[in-house]
């Protein structure tokens, strides 16, 4: 919300700078954004009036003006569209400054041109530029314009939460200001003025014009105050200091009728609406919408209701929207006479979210949605009626409360206690002073003895509609004292210690050993672009959000090597070669084809991922300069799954996946279930990425590696190892794999370590097969075993590989 | 033999020991003088013909240059040992300041260090890290919160939906509701995890970030606790004792009371600059007292509990803490910004 400090200064005027004094409104939760003058840097610049105009004779979009600032005429050039005799407008003479341009005589196309008349954009006063700022018809030619329109004030942007509606005025401004300076208190630290609030005298009623008004809504209203003014001067004119209020809260003057409501709802807080009385059919009733009824709202834009919408009818069916916005067929305009204005409690549940539905923003409904004071209806209708009176004159008639009393909301009586103040606060405020806070607040209060001791039955204004339970009290009784002034205190428990599984192995390790093999963490955004997703996951169903930021942003991300993808090829397009990185976060997924999803069938499943392309090593004297391949990054992540103590219940399955080389992907599983993928992308996505290089990818889940085996030693032997290489040759088709498992299913728990040290495939060898060289190492951990039974195991091992793999020694 | 020939035959031997040039050279030269048909050997083996008389003296004489003639053997066998362990040592130099092999490791996310220092601080004094899930329902989000349908406060929550019940979380707070739900106190727990906003990118927004909420609830925890928790917090973590610390009212619907924590600015030390916007602070979290209502909707007795929250969001830590220019550097994953944070 944005205010005149010079009008807030109206209300409550503490002997501080500005700066002090927005301080205090920030420390006090009222945070204030920013503080603008009204009007930007300029002098001598006073109010002119254009007395004679003619054509420019060599300039077609120029006029020469005879202009009248007091003390002679001059003559100026002037490209003002709006340039017309009688206008008075803003008049900088020769010697005045505007900014920082100094005004000197000069000559237009031969024109002498002895100053500048000005727009409010060149004054700084707001970014109109479309012509001249134009003057009231009554305004002092001659007189300083900052005098004049009183620029000497500052525009103060506040941010005022939700909770703090009775602050969007500015009597309830002025209140806070008062509270926070301790103005008016006894004993205040700071002597000034009491808090004024706007004298309100009831306008009695000159004729008995009413217009009848019917409550068909329960709670949504409760509380309709009406009253019918007849013969107001269409042609009147706002007052200058009216509009200029009005421009300093951000709202543009349109004419004396919704000025003046504009004008009442800033000052009192109550947002009120005029109607055309010739143009109200029947009674107005208000009610709840039907589906599918159709109104048009004062801006012209026509909406189908939904019945969550509160509305004002008549005969005729909608005319507005309840504490929104009215609507265009009972407007007032030039031509209207007679009206009937609306001071209305819409309560803030029927209100909230409704403006927002309709894709609106309107000051009427920021405050009712938060909050308007319930009681304040019947005043507002007097204040707007005084200055209507005051302004376009007519006649009033009575103001009509319409009233369904039990539907009101009421006074709540709440019981403070002020053990709970010391226990929820911290610090004991003394009796005294908890009086004399709630005075200042304007509560009610009544001492009490209860239960629990000493304590109060405290009743708050009807302003203060945000109190509601003890809770509320007792931050008021904080906030006034002053939350930097309460205790600071270290909380005492008792020293537990915590449970430490360590059969559980933390992300964190497992990341860590990632970045000691050279990777990066990323972060990727959650939500992915379906398109490219689709290409690399097109099985999973993904997760689209109704309201993306964009199209790359709109669905949720099955895989995280979407993100990594886009990291890599990023950080390639900035001259980077060798990029490894990896990311750790949750992948979602949902069942396929169900309309109405839910949150327990939402797979939201922590997954570790991974990219790889470039050299296998960096670039180092020693170092050689070959592309890193498959079994780099599947040693990685050995070196993860080992951390496991479990590496044996993975395995990696030749297998196929959209996003990777069919002949190059791994599927990982563990204890035959899979757990992740690890290959080089697909050809087609690395074009379509337009990467030159090879990249691998991993994908994992984290629960698959977040149990750990608790270490149960052995005691080494003592006795001797034997090594024995076998070389055997196979089919090419047949994995490594299934060799190593036949071996430690063939041999004897001698078998200490198998191992394979080469693959060669080749020249000397039949095409169709391949050899490989094994170590076998053997230990017995009571005795050194002998060559015969060493011998023996190493045949039944052969004969074993023989029979169920084909495989021959090598000669 | 006369004393003048085993002298000079004692001197021709020393000077072939001096030209021998290696170990087998060397050898060659004992063989001469001392081996079987040697030199020497030769004149031993014909002290037999020599008057009985004149033995022992010229055996004396003889054994003396043999002696003679094996230490300076000795000798030079140990020089020329030393010399060629010399050579094959300078021959082995290496340079040892060319750079080693294989030193590139990767770093952490500086998002990630901070929450780990951040849950560092908390676990060391007995909180329990907790998670939830990022696509969250409206209840845990928002209503079992104190923020029914519609409600103002909910607009400071621009929110992504999926349908009208679910949506991915605006904060961690659903964590501690969920927490609450299945666990009785005392509570002590940090949340930590990715939240969402619909915000455009730009220096000081993003779509998504990450939180910490952290919520304690137990018999007699006022806000003189909250207060105590939240500054020394801040302190150990921008690791300035003295760091001014000051709590604004504000509102949040789940807590009451409610603050806003901000920070002396850590850039400007409180004179004002670009990074506090000139007003020499910075705000860092939002805290408060668990609400009443909270607690009951949870099924905690709010009369005989009483709790406080607060929440901050790490990737603005990280960016205050690291000098980091815009919050949109977090998710570029630039390598020559992630490389800075070895």
């Amino acid at each position: 919300m944005k205010l005149s400090e010079n009008w807030l200064r109206e209300f409550c005027d503490p002997a501080l700078t500005t700066a002090e004094l927005v301080e205090g409104l920030t420390m006090a939760g009222l945070e204030v954004n920013g503080v603008e003058p009204v009007a930007g840097d300029f002098s001598k610049v006073v109010v002119g009036e254009i007395l004679a105009s003619q054509p420019h004779p060599d300039a077609e979009r120029l006029t020469l003006c005879r202009v009248s600032a007091g003390g002679g005429e001059r003559q100026v050039v002037c490209g003002a569209p709006n340039a017309r005799v009688g206008l008075k407008a803003p008049f900088a003479p020769v010697g005045a400054s505007v900014g920082e341009i100094k005004i000197k005589a000069a000559k237009l196309r031969g024109q002498v041109s002895q100053g500048m008349l000005c727009s409010e954009k060149e004054l700084g006063i707001s970014d109109n530029h479309e012509g001249l700022m134009e003057l009231p018809l009554d305004a002092p030619v001659g007189k300083p314009l900052a005098d004049y329109l009183e620029l000497n004030d500052k525009v103060i942007d506040l941010d005022l939460t939700p909770n703090r509606s009775d602050c969007l005025s500015m009597v309830g401004l002025g209140r806070e200001t008062g509270l926070i300076n301790a103005m008016g208190a006894k004993g205040a630290a700071k002597k000034g003025p009491a808090v004024k609030d706007v004298d309100v005298k009831p306008v009695p009623a000159a004729k008995n014009h009413t217009f009848p008004v019917q409550l068909a809504a329960g709670e949504a209203c409760p509380r309709f105050a009406g009253r019918v003014i007849k013969g107001i001067d269409t042609q009147a004119e706002t007052p200058v200091w009216l509009k200029e209020k009005l421009r300093r809260a951000g709202i543009r003057s349109l004419s004396p009728v919704v000025d003046i409501t504009n004008f009442v709802m800033l000052e009192l807080g109550q947002p009120l609406h005029a109607y055309d009385l010739a143009k109200l059919k029947g009674k107005i009733v208000v009610r709840q919408a039907k589906a599918g009824e159709k109104l048009t709202l004062l801006d012209g834009k026509e909406v189908t209701l939904n019945k969550e919408t509160l509305l004002i009818t008549d005969k005729s069916g909608p005319i507005g929207m309840a504490g929104v916005m009215g609507g265009l067929s009972t407007a007032v305009s030039d031509s209207t006479e007679n009206i009937f204005l609306e001071g209305a409690f819409f309560a803030p549940k029927a209100i909230a979210g409704q403006a927002r539905a309709y894709g609106m923003a309107t000051d009427a409904a920021h405050r009712f949605e938060r909050g308007v004071d319930w009681q304040g209806q019947s005043r507002a209708i007097e204040r707007a009626t005084q200055l209507l009176l005051d302004i376009a004159g007519g006649e009033a008639g009575p103001v009509v409360e319409t009233v369904d009393k039990k539907k009101l909301p009421s006074n709540q009586v709440i019981t403070l206690r002020a053990n709970r103040i010391g226990l929820l606060l911290g610090v004991d405020i003394e009796d005294k002073q908890v009086d004399a806070i709630l005075a200042r607040l304007g509560f009610s209060a009544e001492r009490v003895t209860l239960k629990t001791g000493a304590g109060w039955k405290v009743s708050a204004p009807s302003y203060r509609f945000d109190i509601n339970i003890e809770a509320d009290l007792i931050e008021e009784v904080g906030r006034v004292f002053g939350y930097n002034k309460l205790p600071i205190r270290t909380p005492k428990a008792s020293l537990t210690m915590l449970p430490n599984e360590e059969e559980r192995l933390p992300l964190n390790r497992l990341k860590d050993r990632l970045v000691a093999r050279g990777y990066h963490e990323a972060i990727t955004y959650s939500f992915v672009d379906a398109d490219f997703q689709r290409d690399l996951d097109p099985s999973k169903e993904p997760i689209g959000l109704a309201n993306p930021l964009s199209s790359e942003m709109s669905v949720m991300r099955t895989t995280l090597w979407g993100g990594l993808l886009r990291a890599l090829a990023y950080n390639l397009n900035r001259q980077q070669s060798r990029v490894r990185l990896f990311e750790a976060g949750l992948t979602f997924t949902r069942p396929p084809n169900q309309a109405a999803l839910k949150l327990q069938e939402i797979k939201q499943i922590p997954h570790l991922a991974g990219v790889a392309c470039g050299a296998r090593q960096g670039e180092n004297w020693a170092n050689g300069t070959e592309p890193l391949d498959f079994y780099d990054v599947k040693g990685d992540l050995e070196a993860l799954l080992a951390m496991t103590a479990e590496e044996h219940s993975f395995s990696f399955v030749a297998g196929q996946h959209p996003a990777l080389h069919p002949g190059q992907c791994a599927e990982i599983k563990k204890n035959g279930q899979t757990v992740g993928y690890l290959g080089l992308l697909a050809p087609k996505i690395q074009q379509r990425l337009e990467l030159r290089q090879d990249v691998f990818l991993f994908e994992l889940q984290v629960a698959a590696m977040t149990t750990k085996q608790l270490v149960q030693s052995e005691p080494p032997s003592r006795f001797p190892e034997v090594r024995r290489d076998l070389a055997i040759l196979v089919g090419k088709e047949v994995p490594a794999a299934a060799l190593l498992e036949c071996i430690k299913q063939s041999a004897d728990n001698t078998l200490k370590h198998l191992g394979l040290f080469d693959v060669y495939q080749g020249e000397g060898i039949d095409a169709g097969k391949k050899s490989l060289a094994l170590c076998l190492t053997f230990q017995h951990p009571s005795r050194t075993l002998t060559d015969t039974e060493i011998n023996k195991s190493v045949e039944s091992i052969v004969a074993r590989l023989a029979k169920d793999q084909g495989a021959e020694l090598r000669g | 033999m006369s004393g003048a020939e085993l002298k000079q035959l004692l001197e021709g031997a020393n000077c072939a020991v001096a030209a021998a040039q290696s170990a087998a050279a060397l050898d060659e030269v004992r063989v001469q003088y001392l081996g079987k048909k040697g030199a020497l050997t030769g004149l031993l083996k014909s002290l037999g013909q020599l008057p009985p008389a004149e033995r022992p003296t010229a055996g004396a004489e003889i054994n003396k240059a043999k002696e003679a003639l094996l230490a300076s053997l000795a000798q030079r066998k140990a020089a020329l040992e030393e010399a060629s362990l010399r050579s094959q040592l300078a021959s082995s130099t290496i340079d040892v300041t060319l750079p080693g092999r294989n030193a590139e490791a990767g770093a952490l996310h500086p998002v990630t260090q901070v929450l780990r220092r951040i849950e560092g601080f908390f676990t060391g004094v007995g909180y329990a890290v907790v998670e939830g899930p990022e696509i969250e329902d409206d209840y845990h989000n928002f209503e079992a919160l104190n923020l029914p349908a519609h409600h103002p406060a909910r607009a400071m929550h621009d929110t992504f939906y999926f349908n009208p019940e679910l949506l991915l979380r605006t904060h961690t707070s659903p964590v501690q509701v969920r927490v609450m739900e299945s666990q009785k106190p005392p509570i002590r727990i940090i949340c930590p995890g990715r939240v969402y906003r619909v915000d455009t990118p730009d220096p000081s927004h993003l779509p998504m970030f990450h939180q910490v909420e952290g919520l304690v609830v137990d018999e007699a925890v006022g806000f003189a606790d909250l207060k105590g928790t939240v500054v020394e917090f801040l302190r150990v973590f921008f690791e300035k004792e003295d760091l001014a610390v000051r709590f604004r009212p504000s509102y949040f619907p789940f807590t009451e009371p409610s603050a806003e924590v901000d920070v002396q600015c850590v850039h400007c030390l409180g004179v004002g600059c670009r990074v506090c916007s000139g007003t020499g602070w910075l705000e860092v979290m939002g805290s408060g007292m668990v609400h009443p209502w909270v607690l009951e909707c949870s099924g905690i007795d709010s009369e005989k509990y009483t709790g406080f929250a607060f929440g901050m969001g790490p990737d603005r830590l990280a960016l205050l803490r690291y000098g980091v220019d815009d919050l949109r550097r977090f998710l570029d994953n630039d390598l020559r910004f992630l490389q800075q944070f070895k």
